[in-house]
């Protein structure tokens, strides 16, 4: 069995950023496993630009981000294997994956970064009524249809939930010809960035059903019309609101899902609320020499920040290589009031060299709170926050020296003023 | 001239076909649709129901129980799976008390394996029974099958065998003529001296294009289920039964062969007999029953919704003779539940009883076995690697969720039975049955079905002949 000091479970823009940050860490021994005919993932799909502004400081589409992280790897001649489908992975670290060249190979790795990145929540998952005829997909495989394939899906669009990937294929699509006859969004706020709602639906006179869900979805071989309905705030269709279109198609937008089999074969303890594995500061799961990052761990708003976890947890798997990361205690984060989860779960003070950053989302759409940190209950920090939202991500940066004073629990917590 | 010309390509018209075609008759069997498998045996609760439950005296309780013992073999000589998984039958109320001892005793008096266990001895064995669980009733030759696989896998045997398959060819009308019939599709006309009418939803219909005089009526029973993605460890390992009704045995919970767990059905009469479409209410229906019966569901695992029609008709009791007013044609009428779990028995009835003391049929020799699926996922990996010696594309790894490599979709895209679409490809392998439902697979599946059946990708479908799935090229659309 071949053996490698590091191997990248998944070669997009996660993976890419580990394996580099590994590499100028001071591993080089590592394996990149990519299951598509390129490596970049899913920005090979996602041919609009706006990508990079963070981290380039300019607008680039996802291929051409993809491209300045594939060069790096291919100056530092970091070793990848194509069309690898890695299909087992196991409690000692071997796995297993597939690929027409090799076939079934088993690796065993000193160390393993998982970035799988996610999937897309379907149409079953929410169980939408009607018929479940052609003409269904989720955006992102409409996307690959499009934009990789090169064939159309359909020529009357509807599409359901106002994420990223739906407000991106409206205005793709609708450059391509077809008639996108609206956007429907159960929650009464849009789920995407402000600046796709702009410049994908207004500006091409795009309507947007906030508050609406699909109620019936129609024809037995073809989708030929798709029915929607208001909602109210528990969600609820309300009678008489419904709506009719005549469409061939209809796209959902609505979700991603870390892509966690393998974490789930490998039993790595997993957070209920992302979906993905607990980790600590270092970005390592459960499992010793296991680290996760990216999409696999939750769910990012900008491949920027993806790429940047990517980097951190690259570092992290190199110095757990070479034996510097350190096994003391910890404590662990919770979410209390307000916020939906924090990353990382746990935190290793000793592991944390100068600045600790806390990811996390709420719960939902809040104005004029404030953000409460707390350690073992005592208020450590409160931040006056104008506008929370779960779409948006929030970050939180604390020094080392803010954490030493910890024994078992840093929370945060939306405390709304009191009038 | 065929001897027997069954009608619909069904769990029972599949059956039928495999097991005559260990006779010397030439047989056929005539489908409306691309696939076999299409309709209520492509969604059902899925299982083998071990007999305790028809009413006493009838045709149902009688095949039911022979079905149940003659399903494991059937499997095995298939190649196809089967577990007995066992199923309980659980009383919530104490009102329901006597209903469950009644079906303890009737169990009992059919020779079906069955015990009445308390609440803590149910609970060992299936930890998520509800809070309201009281007594169960365990019936463990209760099994479980894929009904596409087995009739996919039954139709291959036949058409080894000699059996002629036709499909795309729906019935529209039958000519008695003397001592034959002349029955005719659009591609032709099909000329058999005895008709079994196996259609399904439709056996009322195809009994009217020979007789003025059918009472029969099919009046669908619509049951609509939620699909739980496949799990390490399922919230249940047995069938859970509520206390039947009349409506039927109720909302189950039913572990399938691949580790899913299926939840439903519902029972709505309706009038359309392409009246799939799943609704609001029935799902919602669905959610508040099965509490009742077991808790901690992950719901948040459903990958998919489906609706299933029964072919029932006006009588509780399934039909199955040869007409009183048509020599020769051979009626299945009213074959829903427990049909799947009757199916042997049903074609054991049908041959032993209706055809052979008017048909002289004897056993052939040198019978072509069934070659059974390439499942890699289940092999080891020195197996696995020994296939992809052969053939790198069983090393190109196509549906991420359910682990299917493209050399198993060549596999069945080419087999006597084949599979055309998108769907007949899931049916078969399971590719897009997991939990991403297709949105990794699919694009690649549509390839590969347009390089091996040697058509444009626009013109492969996901189902049905009007199911096209790509309506053109990009660019094409803005000229």
């Amino acid at each position: 069995m071949k053996n490698y000091d590091l191997v990248v479970i998944g070669g997009g823009s996660a993976g890419l950023a580990a394996a580099v940050s590994a590499f100028e860490t001071g591993v080089k021994d590592i394996l990149i496993l990519e299951r598509d005919k390129e490596l970049g993932g899913i920005l090979q799909q996602c041919i609009h630009n706006g990508f990079g502004v963070h981290t380039f400081k300019e607008e680039l589409s996802g291929p051409a981000f993809a491209e300045r992280f594939i060069d790096l790897v291919r100056q530092k001649h970091i070793v990848y294997k194509l069309n690898s489908m890695v299909i087992h992975l196991n409690k000692d670290k071997i796995l297993e994956y597939v690929n027409p060249e090799d076939g079934y190979v088993q690796v065993k790795a000193g160390a393993i970064i998982l970035a799988m990145g996610c999937r897309e929540r379907t149409r079953g998952a929410i169980a939408v009524p009607g018929y479940r005829p052609s003409g269904v997909w989720s955006a992102g495989t409409a996307q690959r249809y499009l934009n990789m394939e090169g064939y159309m899906v359909g020529k009357k669009i509807f599409i359901l939930g106002s994420g990223d990937i739906g407000l991106i294929m409206a205005r793709r699509l609708t450059l391509e010809g077809a008639v996108v006859k609206g956007v429907a969004e159960i929650m009464p706020y849009s789920n995407g960035l402000p600046r796709n709602v702009k410049q994908c639906l207004e500006d091409f006179d795009i309507p947007l059903y906030l508050s609406h869900t699909i109620a019936k979805i129609d024809g037995l071989d073809r989708v030929n019309g798709v029915t929607i309905c208001q909602v109210d705030d528990k969600f609820q269709p309300i009678p008489n609101t419904e709506k009719t279109f005549d469409v061939d198609t209809v796209l959902f937008s609505i979700g991603l899902i870390p892509e966690n089999a393998l974490s789930e074969e490998a039993e790595l303890a997993m957070d209920p609320v992302t979906r993905g594995p607990r980790v600590d500061e270092s970005y390592q799961t459960s499992l010793d020499g296991v680290f996760a990052c990216g999409n696999v761990l939750h769910v990012h708003d900008l491949v920027d920040f993806v790429a940047n976890e990517g980097s951190k947890a690259g570092i992290s798997a190199a110095r757990y290589v070479q034996n510097q990361l350190t096994s003391s205690d910890g404590f662990k984060t919770e979410a209390k009031t307000g916020i939906g989860y924090i990353v990382p779960q746990v935190i290793h003070p000793d592991n944390v060299k100068n600045t600790i950053e806390l990811l996390f989302r709420v719960k939902k759409q809040y104005r004029n709170v404030n953000l409460v940190i707390k350690k073992d209950g005592e208020v450590f920090r409160s931040i006056k926050k104008k506008h929370l939202a779960p779409a948006e991500m929030e970050k939180i940066i604390l020094k080392n020296t803010d954490i030493l004073d910890v024994h078992h629990i840093l929370s945060i917590e939306v405390m709304e003023e009191v009038a | 001239m065929y001897d027997i010309l069954i009608i619909g390509a069904g769990i029972n018209g599949g059956l039928l076909a495999h097991t005559l075609s260990k006779y010397d008759l030439k047989v056929a069997v005539l489908e409306k649709d691309n696939d076999v498998a299409n309709e209520a045996t492509a969604a059902n609760s899925a299982i083998i129901h071990s007999g305790h439950d028809p009413k006493t005296g009838t045709l149902k309780a009688k095949l039911n129980v022979r079905g149940n013992v003659l399903w494991e073999g059937l499997c095995q000589e298939l190649k196809v799976d089967f577990e007995r998984n066992g199923a309980f039958v659980v009383a919530v109320d104490s009102s329901e008390l006597d209903s469950l001892h009644e079906l303890y005793e009737q169990a009992l008096s059919r020779d079906v394996p069955a015990r009445l266990i308390s609440r803590e001895e149910a609970l060992a064995l299936e930890p998520n029974l509800s809070d309201q669980v009281i007594e169960v009733l365990d019936l463990p030759s209760t099994g479980i099958v894929s009904p596409w696989e087995v009739t996919i896998a039954a139709m291959e045997d036949a058409v080894n065998n000699g059996v002629e398959l036709f499909l795309n060819n729906k019935v529209i009308k039958i000519d008695k003529k003397d001592g034959y019939f002349d029955v005719t599709t659009p591609h032709g006309v099909y000329q058999s001296r005895f008709i079994i009418n196996a259609a399904g939803v439709y056996s009322d219909e195809i009994y009217r294009l020979v007789s003025d005089h059918v009472d029969y009526q099919i009046t669908p029973r619509r049951g609509e289920y939620y699909v739980l993605d496949r799990a390490e460890k399922p919230v249940v390992s047995r069938t859970i039964y509520p206390l039947p009704s009349k409506k039927g045995k109720g909302v189950l919970v039913v572990p399938t062969i691949h580790k899913n767990i299926l939840i439903g059905p519902n029972s709505d009469i309706i009038t359309d007999k392409e009246g799939k479409d799943n609704t609001a209410e029935a799902l919602a229906y669905v959610r508040r029953e099965v509490a009742k019966t077991v808790k901690n569901i992950p719901m948040h695992t459903v990958i998919r919704t489906y609706v299933g029609l029964r072919p029932t008709h006006l009588e509780y009791d399934f039909v199955i003779e040869e007409a009183k007013d048509v020599a020769q044609f051979i009626n299945l009428i009213g074959v829903d539940s427990p049909g799947l779990a009757s199916a042997p028995a049903i074609t054991e009835f049908v041959i032993e009883t209706l055809l052979k003391p008017k048909l002289s049929m004897h056993l052939k020799n040198n019978r072509v076995e069934r070659r059974p699926w390439i499942i890699l996922n289940r092999m080891s990996i020195e197996d696995k690697q020994s296939y992809f010696k052969n053939d790198a594309r069983f090393g190109h790894m196509i549906c991420r969720c359910e682990l299917v490599s493209e050399g198993e979709i060549v596999d069945v895209i080419h087999r006597n039975v084949g599979a055309r679409t998108v769907k007949a490809v899931k049916r078969r392998v399971r590719a897009g049955a997991g939990r991403c439902q297709g949105g990794f697979c699919e694009p690649r599946v549509v390839q590969i079905l347009a390089r091996e059946l040697n058509i444009d990708p626009t013109e492969v479908l996901l189902d049905a002949d009007a199911s096209k799935i790509l309506v053109g090229k990009t660019k094409e659309t803005l000229k």
